[in-house]
């Protein structure tokens, strides 16, 4: 299953014709102790570059941008309660929603685990 | 995702234009030993928070409540007046009654302008001959310009910048504190907005009994060479720990202190704020200082507006400039809001029409065009716990 970055920190993992998406340990180290993550409504259709969920912590609310265009199929409900899972599982436990894939095309210019790793280490 | 770099500097605005950079501050490279991320704040590179263990704003938010952390404040501005006719100069610029301020005590008050707006909050300390204050880092240079140019030439104002500022904080900071601070007289004889001269490791320095979180704690100003030691060597005790930015500002909503530049503004005046307490009784009555009349009208007819409290239904917090509606109504706005690691539930101060203001009433913020539910709630949100006396 490959995984791919954005320079948003991002990643979405895709997985035949659907994709799901969260934001990489680097952002959560970033933002501190997440207190609310608000997720799209399931059906919605987000754009590629566009708000598709917003990550508050104790200081700050972010935006959070889909790296793909796509309607949203699933929100991680368990964020609801624990959205701490966002800081303690950012890349597995506490991904963000669930989309189908529109445009493949999409995926081109994304970052491999290589790439944004010598992104981040740039920063 | 955006908005990565956590940075809470209202004044970066003003300083495109032709302010002076960002500088450094006695503990800089002490902060960066200690894992912490830096952000400009004030003018200065500031640690927002630490690092590591312990490090993070909940962990140090909760250190705080629970122990002691330190702060540095150096970024404030720190000023010593003196000079002949000095009360009553003094007392034509703010609302303060210093007939009643003795020796080693200290006040709470506020810089007003000419339309009774708040230009700063600050503290005043009577010492031996001299008033000393202590005014926020981002407005000090604007508070010092419009001290020099009201009060006489007869005055002379000194701008402290060879001193640090250290806040230690918390229901420990006393026990800290007092295995390092050796003086005339006990720690524990230093009661809330009191202050007296120490020696810390064969340091001066100046002990006030007061602070930003509404814990019990202190601010001592130290020569700037003594900074690195002295915050090493109260860093070492197993009490407390080095705290940032953020958890400042978390203690500080939780306590119900307002922040200049967010809570407090030129466009604001004292009465709208609740700060009554910050003008003494004579004054009011008498005037007589810079902004009486506004101050004074206010205070007969009561202000347009009023500064609340707002706690909040579910988690999602609402940020500054969120506007508050009583049903469909626009009623006033948020000037600080976030979470409340204590509370474990989001809560804001905001300035609404005093019509709406009772405590318990409901009503409305727009965060991102939903509607959350929040209740008019009284502060401090978390008990204040400041030492009195025994």
């Amino acid at each position: 299953m490959p995984r791919y970055f954005t320079d948003e920190h991002e990643w979405i993992d895709v997985e035949g014709e659907t994709a799901t998406v969260g934001i990489t340990d680097y952002a959560q180290e970033q933002l501190g102790d997440i207190v609310f993550v608000e997720l799209p409504d399931v059906g919605a259709t987000v754009d590629k570059g566009g708000e598709a969920a917003v990550v508050e912590s104790v200081k700050a609310a972010s935006d959070v941008y889909a790296p793909i265009t796509g309607e949203v199929t699933e929100t991680n409900s368990s964020l609801e309660d624990e959205p701490a899972l966002v800081n303690t599982s950012p890349e597995e436990e506490g991904w963000f929603f669930r989309l189908t894939i529109s445009d493949t095309g999409e995926l081109e210019g994304l970052m491999d685990d290589k790439g944004y790793k010598t992104f981040v280490d740039s920063l | 995702m955006r908005g990565l770099i956590l940075s809470d500097d209202h004044t970066t605005d003003t300083m495109e234009d032709g302010a002076p950079p960002i500088a450094q501050l006695p503990l800089d490279a002490w902060h960066r030993a200690r894992g912490a991320r830096m952000v400009p704040f004030a003018g200065y590179q500031m640690p927002i928070q630490y690092t590591g263990e312990g490090g993070g704003i909940v962990a140090e938010h909760e250190w705080t409540r629970t122990s002691a952390g330190l702060f540095d404040v150096s970024h404030m501005g720190q000023v010593l007046l003196s000079g002949e006719g000095l009360d009553e100069a003094v007392e034509a610029i703010l609302p303060i009654d210093l007939s009643t301020l003795k020796l080693g005590r200290q006040r709470y008050s506020l810089l007003l302008d000419e339309n009774g707006g708040v230009l700063d909050d600050l503290m005043v300390s009577r010492w031996p001959g001299n008033l000393y204050l202590v005014v926020n880092g981002a407005t000090k240079w604007d508070d010092i310009g419009h001290l020099r140019e009201h009060l006489p030439d007869a005055i002379t104002l000194h701008h402290m910048d060879e001193h640090a500022l250290l806040a230690l904080q918390g229901p420990k900071a006393v026990d800290a504190l007092a295995r390092h601070a050796t003086g005339e007289y006990s720690l524990a004889d230093l009661t809330f907005m009191r202050f007296g001269r120490f020696e810390i490791a064969g340091h001066v320095v100046t002990i006030a009994r007061a602070g930003y979180t509404g814990e019990d704690g202190f601010e001592i100003s130290i020569p700037a060479e003594a900074a690195e030691e002295i915050a090493t060597l109260l860093c070492a005790e197993p009490e407390v720990r080095p705290i940032g930015l953020g958890a400042r500002d978390s203690l500080r909503l939780e306590a119900g202190l307002p922040l200049y530049g967010h809570d407090l503004s030129p466009e604001i005046s004292p009465i709208e704020a609740g700060l009554i307490f910050g003008i003494n009784k004579r004054r009011r009555s008498e005037g007589g200082f810079l902004g009486a009349e506004r101050v004074q009208r206010e205070l007969a007819d009561g202000p347009p507006r009023k500064r609340i409290g707002l706690k909040l239904d579910g988690r999602m917090p609402a940020r500054e400039g969120a506007k508050v509606f009583a049903g469909d109504q626009e009623i006033g706005v948020v000037t600080s809001g976030g979470f409340s690691p204590t509370l474990g539930a989001p809560i804001a101060m905001a300035y609404i029409d005093p019509a709406h203001a009772g405590e318990g009433q409901t009503l409305e913020i727009e965060v991102r065009s939903k509607r959350l539910s929040a209740t008019v709630s009284p502060m401090p949100f978390v008990p204040h716990n400041y030492y009195r006396g025994s």
